[in-house]
C-alpha cells in the first residue's frame, strides 16, 4: 500500500480545478456543483467552498444520487440510496459540473448522466475526478482532473477525506479485487 | 430480503431502511419525470385473489415507475373462478418467468405459504391475506407518521398513536401494531370488547373501551373500517351506537392535540367510523397516505429485485472464504 497523494496534493488539485471550472466557464454566473455521493458530494463542498473564496460569492451546489441508474444492479447485493439535492434553480440551461472522487470504468458517470436527464436538460456537462485511474470502459473522459494516476485492474485506489475518514489521502492498495 | 410477508419477520433495520429508501423514492414521484430503469426487464405479477383497489393500482404504479412489466391478475374472470387452485395458478405464473409475485388472499398465510413452495422462484410480496398482515400498509402508515411528526427522518419513538375501531378483522392493525412499537412507538387500541381479538394482551400495545379518555394523548389517530363483508355476527347493536361511541365525529376532533394527524387505511365508511367532516379535514392525511403508498411500494419493490440475492450469497461466500 502506498500514498498516491497526501493532503497536501488534494488540497492543491481542489484549489486548481476549482480555478479551472471557473477558466473553462468564465466565472461563476451559470455554473451548478453537483457532486456524486459519498466522497464526491464533499469534494463538491470543497470546491464550492473555494469558489466562494475566489469570486466572493456563493455557487449552487448539491448532490446527485445514482444508484437507480446503475448497469450492474443485478450483480450485487441491493444497496441503500444516498440523498439527491438539487439547488433550488435546478439544472434548466446551467452548466452542470459533476463531481466525483475515482473515475474508473466511466459506468458511474454514464448512469450519472441518465440521473441528470430526468431532472433537466442543462447547457453542458462536464466532469470533474480527484483521480483518474484509467481503464475506461466507455467512451467518457474527465474535464477536470486531481491527478492521473496509472494503475492495473488489480490494484485498488481508496480515497480518504477528512469530513468521513479524519484523514485527506488517496491510497493505491495493491491487493487484488473481486472480480466483477 | 427475498420476500416481504410480514412485520413480524422484518428487523428494526429492515424496517428504517425501507423507509429511508422510500423517502428518496418520494422525490421520484415529485420530479418531472416519473420513471427510473431500475427494474427494467422484470415481471411482476399483481395476483389480486380477493377485492382491492388502492393497493392494486399502487402497486402497480410503484412497479411500472421502476420499469417494471406489471401483469394483474384478478380472481374475478380468470381460471380461479373455475375452481383452480393456487397452486396451480403458482405453477403457470412462475412458468410464464415471473420475478415477484405480490399477492392478496382472504386466507390469513396464504403469501407464506406461497414464498415457501417448492414451484415458486420470485419473491413474494404480502398485499394482504384474511385477518393476519398487510405490512406494505404498516410502512406506508409508519412513513406518513414519520414525515409528519418526526422530521422525516429516524424512528418514532416516543410518539402516541391510537388505533380505533374494528381490530378483531383488521390485518392493518395487526401490521401496524408490530411495525410501530418495533420502531419506538406507543400504541393503544380502542375498540369494542366484541372487535378485539382473543388474545390481544400479548400485542406489544394497550386496550382502552373510552375513546375520548385516550383522545386527548394522541399524536396518530387511526381509524380502521368495520369490516361489514367479514362480519357473520353480531359485533354491536346498532350502526348508530358503534358511530356514537367509537366513531370519529365533530365533538372528538376538538379533544385532539394542536398537531395531531388523522389517518384511515381506506376505503372509508363515511358516516360510520369518521364523519365526511373528519374526513376531509386538514388534519386528515388519508388522501397522503395513498400518495406515499407508492413510494413506500417502490422502495419495497427495488429492495426485493434489485440486487441478485444469489449473487449477494456468493459475494459473502467468497469474502469469507
Amino acid at each position: 500500500m502506498s500514498i498516491a497523494m497526501p493532503a497536501v496534493d488534494i488540497s492543491r488539485a481542489i484549489t486548481r480545478i476549482s480555478h479551472e471550472i471557473l477558466e473553462r466557464n468564465g466565472g461563476s454566473d451559470s455554473i451548478t456543483l453537483l457532486g456524486i455521493p459519498t466522497r464526491g458530494a464533499h469534494l463538491a463542498k470543497r470546491i464550492a467552498s473555494q469558489i466562494a473564496q475566489i469570486e466572493g460569492r456563493e455557487v449552487p451546489v448539491g448532490t446527485l444520487d445514482i444508484t437507480l441508474h446503475r448497469d450492474d444492479l443485478r450483480m450485487r447485493p441491493p444497496r441503500g440510496l444516498a440523498p439527491t439535492l438539487i439547488p433550488t434553480q435546478g439544472i434548466e440551461g446551467r452548466d452542470v459540473i459533476l463531481i466525483d472522487d475515482v473515475f474508473y470504468s466511466g459506468r458511474t458517470i454514464r448512469a450519472a448522466l441518465d440521473a441528470l436527464g430526468e431532472i433537466g436538460r442543462p447547457r453542458t456537462v462536464q466532469l470533474a475526478v480527484l483521480v483518474d485511474r484509467g481503464h475506461r470502459e466507455l467512451p467518457i473522459r474527465a474535464d477536470f482532473v486531481g491527478k492521473n494516476l496509472p494503475t492495473s485492474r488489480l490494484q485498488s485506489v481508496k480515497v480518504h477525506l477528512s469530513e468521513l475518514d479524519g484523514i485527506d489521502e488517496v491510497l493505491l492498495e495493491e491487493e487484488a479485487v473481486i472480480s466483477q | 430480503m427475498k420476500h416481504l410477508l410480514s412485520i413480524e419477520d422484518l428487523s428494526y433495520e429492515e424496517a428504517l431502511s425501507i423507509l429511508d429508501t422510500a423517502h428518496e423514492m418520494a422525490r421520484v414521484s415529485d420530479g418531472p419525470v416519473k420513471k427510473l430503469p431500475t427494474l427494467r426487464g422484470r415481471t411482476i405479477v399483481n395476483l389480486f385473489l380477493e377485492d382491492s383497489t388502492r393497493t392494486r393500482i399502487s402497486f402497480e404504479a410503484a412497479a411500472k415507475r421502476l420499469s417494471a412489466d406489471v401483469i394483474n391478475f384478478a380472481a374475478k374472470g380468470s381460471s380461479v373462478s373455475k375452481g383452480e387452485s393456487l397452486k396451480d395458478t403458482a405453477q403457470t405464473l412462475q412458468a410464464m418467468g415471473t420475478d415477484a409475485v405480490i399477492i392478496r388472499h382472504s386466507a390469513s398465510g396464504s403469501a407464506h405459504w406461497l414464498a415457501h413452495s417448492p414451484w415458486m422462484n420470485g419473491s413474494v410480496i404480502n398485499a394482504g391475506d384474511g385477518t393476519h398482515e398487510h405490512p406494505t400498509q404498516a410502512l406506508l402508515d409508519a412513513f406518513t407518521i414519520r414525515k409528519h411528526l418526526c422530521g422525516g427522518a429516524g424512528d418514532l419513538g416516543g410518539m402516541n398513536v391510537g388505533i380505533v375501531g374494528d381490530v378483531l378483522h383488521s390485518r392493518v392493525a395487526r401490521s401496524n401494531v408490530l411495525l410501530l412499537s418495533k420502531l419506538g412507538a406507543n400504541v393503544v387500541l380502542i375498540a369494542p370488547p366484541t372487535l378485539l381479538p382473543v388474545g390481544v394482551e400479548s400485542w406489544p400495545a394497550t386496550v382502552s373501551y373510552d375513546f375520548n379518555r385516550e383522545i386527548p394523548k394522541l399524536d396518530a389517530l387511526m381509524m380502521l373500517r368495520v369490516q361489514q363483508e367479514r362480519m357473520n355476527d353480531y359485533f354491536f347493536p346498532t350502526s348508530r351506537e358503534y358511530a356514537q361511541y367509537f366513531g370519529l365525529n365533530r365533538d372528538r376532533l376538538t379533544l385532539l392535540k394542536q398537531n395531531s394527524i388523522i389517518m384511515h387505511p381506506g376505503p372509508m365508511n363515511r358516516g360510520l367510523e369518521i364523519t365526511a367532516e373528519c374526513a376531509d379535514s386538514a388534519r386528515s392525511v388519508i388522501v397522503e397516505q395513498v400518495k406515499n403508498g407508492v413510494s413506500v411500494r417502490m422502495a419495497v419493490l427495488y429492495l426485493l429485485l434489485a440486487g441478485s440475492s444469489e449473487i449477494a450469497s456468493a459475494v459473502n461466500a467468497e469474502v469469507n472464504a
